[in-house]
């Protein structure tokens, strides 16, 4: 079967197993890219004090040992997983609610015209604002910090979500609705059986790109907004505070941090897409 | 054509006494009549019979899609009237035919649903009718698709097996319905010559099991003849009935007709026909939009 054939992509390049990870050559020349890249920021960092001469921007940026360093200092202090958690929620909480509003949403917009004809223009209007444009605005509106970042990741997530399931569903192939109602289907299993599951692709493509978005607008959203009043607000206001403090380090390792939870996130959602569609594992 | 009309392309007699008798009468469709105005058919006439299998041939974009679209309601006609078995489809006062389980469409490019498995897929018409429980229908699909000799696939999604197995799941899908008819859209197009003549014999496999009447689209003449009952040849567009060819080849029929010289003389009368109409399509310009 050529399923097993090893040159086929995977959803998303992600695989099922992590024994498969390790006997595949794209996982081993990943970790090579990650390595060497790693040595020539080493080097580059370096350079000045091995060969005396500064290589121009990157030779001002901490060498990945001091930043291992910093990191291994800061993963003995609450405060740095606190910034974890606290991060995460928010970008869990915009970020589900902006499924659970916009897949409806979104799916309403394609089936109804009405619906359409009233809610889109609206919308569309809405939708050109950046997330933090709303920052201002929704610290007026909302009674805390905490609830002000959550809605801006939401509005993060919210638009990119409602536009992939509008456009998933909207072109669905007419055919499967033909075949289907020519079969009997009421409008309830349309909905259900047909338009549902043909839209389901782009849900999970709409919730990949959102949930990029909610990672950049939820760091954001935590610089500008101090990262609440407890200590510890984030990892963007982690990111802040190290600058304050005058760690280059720590700013580095707040960056990697943030570019791991969002890898992380990102492998959720593949992994989740890929236990909802097992018909697209195919291609 | 007024010939049409004068003298309605009158059907064989196939099976009479059989469900799945096809009446075309004067239909007419056009495309967008206030605006850009394409007449797609024109004053079309065509009886099929009970239980044949009426091949249509014609240039590109002459409005053979349009003709099985109005058939299965996916769309209205202008004028005309269509009835199955006596029972009017669609007309003056009904534009619009109800699409219904009684006629199965099966595409030109395949339209098994890719989320579900080819199982599923083939019990899907059962269980949204209410016929059957999941559980029967599941069954029943299982038998039928063992039946067209289809063994071991009812686990898997279409994009898993090859586009011939693929489409014929999908006659499968459209057989557990029990309709009276059978529309085929150039349903083999696009697939080489050996794969081909596999869905002939698996076509006409299940044909003989069910006598279902097929009204069935095709670009290739070949194909007409070694399947149909008829090879009704279409103008170019608009459509009309321009010569019907009566295939008296007896039935089973195997490859070993294709050498033989009845076939030969259908093939070259339909061709001639063919032809003609291929050149005006040209020299009208018809692109391929189908
Ligand atoms: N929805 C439509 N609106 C306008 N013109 C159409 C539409 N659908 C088909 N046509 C035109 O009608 C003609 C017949 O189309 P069709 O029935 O698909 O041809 P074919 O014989 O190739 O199946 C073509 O010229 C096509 O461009
Ligand atoms: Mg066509």
């Amino acid at each position: 079967m050529a399923v097993a054939s090893p040159s086929r992509s995977t959803f998303g390049g992600f695989r099922s197993s992590l024994g498969g990870a390790l006997t595949n050559p794209t996982f081993w020349r990943g970790i090579v890219a990650l390595i060497g890249f790693a040595l020539f920021w080493e080097l580059c960092s370096r350079s000045k004090q091995m060969f005396g001469v500064q290589v121009p921007w990157i030779g001002m940026v901490p060498p990945p040992s001091d930043v291992l360093g910093a990191w291994a200092k800061v993963v003995t202090e609450p405060g740095y997983w606190q910034s974890w958690y606290l991060s995460l929620n928010r970008v869990l909480a915009g970020f589900i609610a902006a499924q659970i509003v916009g897949i409806p949403f979104g799916l309403a917009l394609a089936v109804n015209r009405y619906f359409r004809d009233i809610f889109f223009p609206p919308f569309e209007i809405l939708r050109p604002i950046p997330p933090l444009a709303w920052v201002p605005a929704s610290l007026i509106f909302w009674p805390t910090n905490e609830m002000s970042i959550a809605f801006v990741t939401f509005l993060g997530a919210f638009f990119t979500v409602v536009i992939n399931v509008l456009g998933g569903a909207r072109t669905i192939n007419v055919q499967y609705l033909r075949a289907a109602q020519s079969m009997g289907a009421s409008q309830w299993d349309l909905f259900w059986k047909i338009i549902l599951p043909g839209t389901m692709p782009s849900i999970f493509t709409g919730a990949a790109v959102g949930m990029g978005i909610t990672w950049e607008v939820v760091v954001a959203a935590e610089m500008i907004s101090g990262g609440g009043t407890r200590k510890g607000g984030g990892l963007g206001f982690f990111i802040w505070n190290s600058y304050m403090g005058g760690s280059l380090e720590q700013i580095v390792v707040g960056m990697i941090s943030i570019g791991i939870a969002g890898y992380l996130c990102s492998s959720a959602i593949r992994y989740l897409g890929f236990a909802a569609m097992p018909w697209r594992r195919l291609f | 054509m007024t010939v049409m009309s004068k003298n309605p392309a009158a059907a064989p007699a196939v099976q009479s006494g059989g469900k799945g008798a096809i009446s075309i009468r004067n239909v007419t469709k056009i495309y967008d009549p206030g605006g850009v105005n394409v007449v797609a058919v024109d004053n079309c006439s065509l009886e099929i019979a009970p239980g044949e299998i009426c091949m249509i041939v014609g240039p590109s974009g002459c409005g053979k899609t349009t003709l099985l679209n109005a058939i299965a309601g996916f769309h209205s006609i202008t004028s005309g009237t269509i009835h199955l078995d006596g029972e009017l489809l669609c007309g003056p006062d009904k534009p619009k035919a109800e699409q219904g389980a009684d006629r199965i469409v099966v595409f030109q490019n395949g339209a098994l649903f890719p989320w579900k498995t080819i199982r599923d897929n083939v019990a899907y018409g059962p269980i949204v009718q209410g016929r059957l429980s999941p559980v029967e229908a599941r069954g029943k699909a299982d038998h039928m698709l063992a039946e067209a000799g289809l063994h071991d696939v009812g686990d898997k999604y279409p994009g898993e097996v090859s586009s011939g197995m693929a489409r014929r799941a999908e006659i499968v899908r459209a057989l557990i319905n029990d309709p009276r008819v059978l529309l085929l859209d150039e349903p083999y197009r696009a697939m080489d010559a050996l794969t081909k003549s596999i869905m002939h014999e698996a076509l006409l496999e299940m044909y003989d099991r069910t006598k279902v009447t097929i009204f069935f689209i095709t670009h290739d003449l070949e194909e007409s003849i070694f399947l149909g009952d008829r090879v009704v040849v279409m103008t170019t567009r608009p459509a009309q009935v321009k010569k019907i060819v009566d295939v008296r080849i007896p039935r089973p029929r195997n490859y070993k007709v294709l050498s033989s010289n009845e076939f030969r003389v259908l093939f070259a009368e339909a061709k001639d026909a063919v032809h003609e109409e291929a050149i005006k399509a040209f020299e009208a310009g018809e692109r391929e939009l189908a």
